[in-house]
């Protein structure tokens, strides 16, 4: 059975609109005008056990808002959430025992201690044994490699070292299922790839169960076999990154580093069109059904002098950008 | 340990630290407590008519509100308000406590720590120099410190309703603005209240105010006894109840339409 079965979940904020200007304030005062925005319209999916979900979209798509539900935060307007059995909102203080949440702009620790004293406090937040909190505690200090900051102040850390101590006071309490709402923000690539390692193995190694908002599509790329886009609060494509692709274009690029500078660089081909030249460096873009990728290579060689090529799939920003502009253009009327 | 009395306890100890604002506050209370004090006894010297309240007991009264102050400087607690603005609430959220009793929690420990800190080098200075005497009987320091317990529970329940009321305000300016009068009238923290006139009694009694210092005091000083002392524990105890469950009931409604800002 699935872990998480979310159905048609509808979440609408009420927002005070103000007319601007001077008159607009005084208005204001008496009569207020309420915008309804839909952050969720409708959302549905099923997660089983030990998958890892890549949840995407962009800024205001209803991201958040999905994870604040599932994580017992926010109730819906209407709609239904299971997540182990139990209704998030409905039994909150039992059911976030058994999860752990990150919220990369934010930090539960306490900013004016120790780190170490927060996981204490967390400790007597949760009720965790004090073996067994040992034992999961040294462990993540460990695979985080957090020994050296344990004694500093919360406030002093870099957002890297925060970040990871972060994910690790997420952890403390072995939550089956964790939320990392934008994990990887801000942070510089060394860390980036240090946190993205890191859940890789949580995944891989506990098989817990990670739902991953990002706007990172490395992370993406790096770490997740399903991924669920969403925009304007309903699931535009929900299945591997490859189905993903599948379903937007066939498309594939050609990156070609030619060897002279010459006039006649410019490659002119019925079956590919160039999409973007950096000086001796072109990238063609062809359809793998049209015209195969050796054969357009052979073609290219014969009339160019080549340095260099590589075959590759267009990045997954293209391809969700291009879902996005797909969307945008079926519901907008002209 | 339970989740809340460590939150207390590390609360306790991360505001213990403000040792420098505790001086500044023994200072000030100390100097406003002479000043106080040669008020109200050129008001005693300037009248023969019998008066509600011994002049000993007034300054006794006065002595101990400068060093109990702490219980009347009721703020809803700004670092929830910081929480609040930046949606960082959402943490508190997630953590598997009741969210009252944490929030409650908290304004035990930001009263406590304080207090503690001030409230006995300034007894002690007081009680040697300045004309603060010793409760009244043993009965009465046992009721007296039953009565200070009660006082910090009901200043807690205050705050903690204060707090809850800014995740519908956002800043806790303006319920705290609005708060500070009340207390410093009728809590007897600037004139105590056996000296308010008569046809006020009836309404300083039943309001929620007088529990904070008044009780205690009153307790302390011998004027409230047996079935007095008693009644006003029950006054106190009672308004700690009510405003809890309207604590409760207010956080209840406003987490369901709770609006998470930002992220």
């Amino acid at each position: 059975m699935s872990q998480i079965v979310v159905d048609d979940l509808i979440k609408v904020f009420h927002v005070a609109r103000r007319t601007p200007g001077l008159w607009g304030s005084v208005r204001g005062l008496v009569k207020r005008d309420w915008a309804a925005i839909r952050a969720l319209d409708g959302i549905g999916f099923s997660i089983d056990r030990g998958e890892l979900v890549g949840y995407i979209g962009p800024n205001g798509a209803g991201k958040s808002t999905t994870v604040k539900i599932l994580s017992g935060i926010l109730v819906p307007d209407s709609g239904r959430v299971t997540v182990m059995n139990r209704t998030p909102w409905a039994d909150r203080i039992r059911y976030v025992r058994t999860i752990g949440v990150v919220f990369g702009q934010r930090t539960q620790l306490w900013w004016d201690l120790p780190v170490i004293e927060s996981f204490d406090l967390l400790r007597e937040i949760y009720a965790i044994p004090a073996d067994r909190y040992r034992k999961t505690r040294d462990e993540v200090i460990d695979t985080l490699d957090l020994g050296a900051v344990l004694h500093t102040t919360v406030r002093q850390l870099s957002l890297g070292q925060r970040m990871r101590c972060d994910l690790a006071a997420a952890l403390l309490h072995e939550p089956e299922l964790l939320f990392l709402d934008e994990p990887t923000i801000g942070l510089d690539a060394v860390s980036k790839l240090a946190v993205r390692e890191f859940i890789g193995r949580l995944n891989k190694e506990r098989g817990i169960t990670v739902i991953l908002t990002t706007h990172d599509m490395d992370d993406i790329e790096a770490l997740c076999r399903r991924v669920i886009v969403i925009g304007e609060g309903r699931i535009l494509s929900d299945g591997t990154l490859a189905d993903l692709r599948a379903s937007v274009t066939r498309e594939r690029w050609l990156t070609v580093d030619l060897a002279d500078n010459t006039a006649s660089t410019l490659i002119v081909d019925p079956d590919a069109r160039v999409i973007r030249q950096e000086g001796r460096r072109l990238c063609l873009a062809f359809d793998p059904q049209q015209v195969s990728a050796p054969e357009l290579i052979a073609r290219v060689v014969r009339t160019h002098a080549i340095h260099d090529l590589f075959v590759e799939n267009p990045p997954i920003e293209a391809i969700i950008a291009r879902m996005y502009d797909r969307d945008a253009s079926e519901t907008a009327p002209r | 340990m339970t989740p809340y009395t460590a939150v207390v306890s590390s609360r306790f100890r991360m505001l213990l630290q403000y040792r420098a604002a505790a001086l500044a506050g023994i200072g000030t209370q100390l100097f406003f407590g002479v000043v106080r004090t040669m008020i109200f006894d050129a008001f005693y010297r300037s009248s023969n008519l019998p008066q509600p309240i011994a002049r000993d007991d007034v300054v006794t009264y006065i002595w101990l509100g400068q060093a109990f102050l702490v219980l009347t400087m009721l703020d809803a607690d700004k670092d929830v308000a910081d929480m609040i603005r930046s949606g960082n609430v959402a943490y508190e959220l997630v953590k598997p406590v009741d969210l009252y009793w944490l929030w409650f929690s908290r304004a035990i420990a930001g009263r406590a720590a304080p207090l503690m800190l001030r409230a006995i080098p300034i007894l002690v200075l007081a009680g040697l120099w300045h004309g603060l005497r010793g409760p009244a009987s043993g009965v009465a320091a046992a009721l007296f410190a039953a009565a200070i317990l009660g006082s910090l529970l009901l200043a807690a329940s205050i705050v903690a309703a204060m707090t809850i009321s800014m995740v519908w305000t956002i800043s806790g300016e303006g319920i705290s603005r609005l708060m500070a009068p009340l207390v410093f009238f009728f809590s007897g923290i600037v004139v105590p209240l056996p000296l308010f006139p008569d046809w006020m009694q009836p309404a300083l009694a039943t309001l929620p105010f007088r529990g904070l210092i008044d009780t205690p005091f009153r307790i302390y000083i011998g004027q409230l006894h047996d079935a007095s002392a008693v009644s006003a524990l029950a006054n106190q105890a009672v308004w700690i109840v009510a405003l809890v469950a309207v604590g409760r009931i207010m956080l209840a409604r406003s987490l369901r339409r709770l609006v998470v800002q930002g992220g």
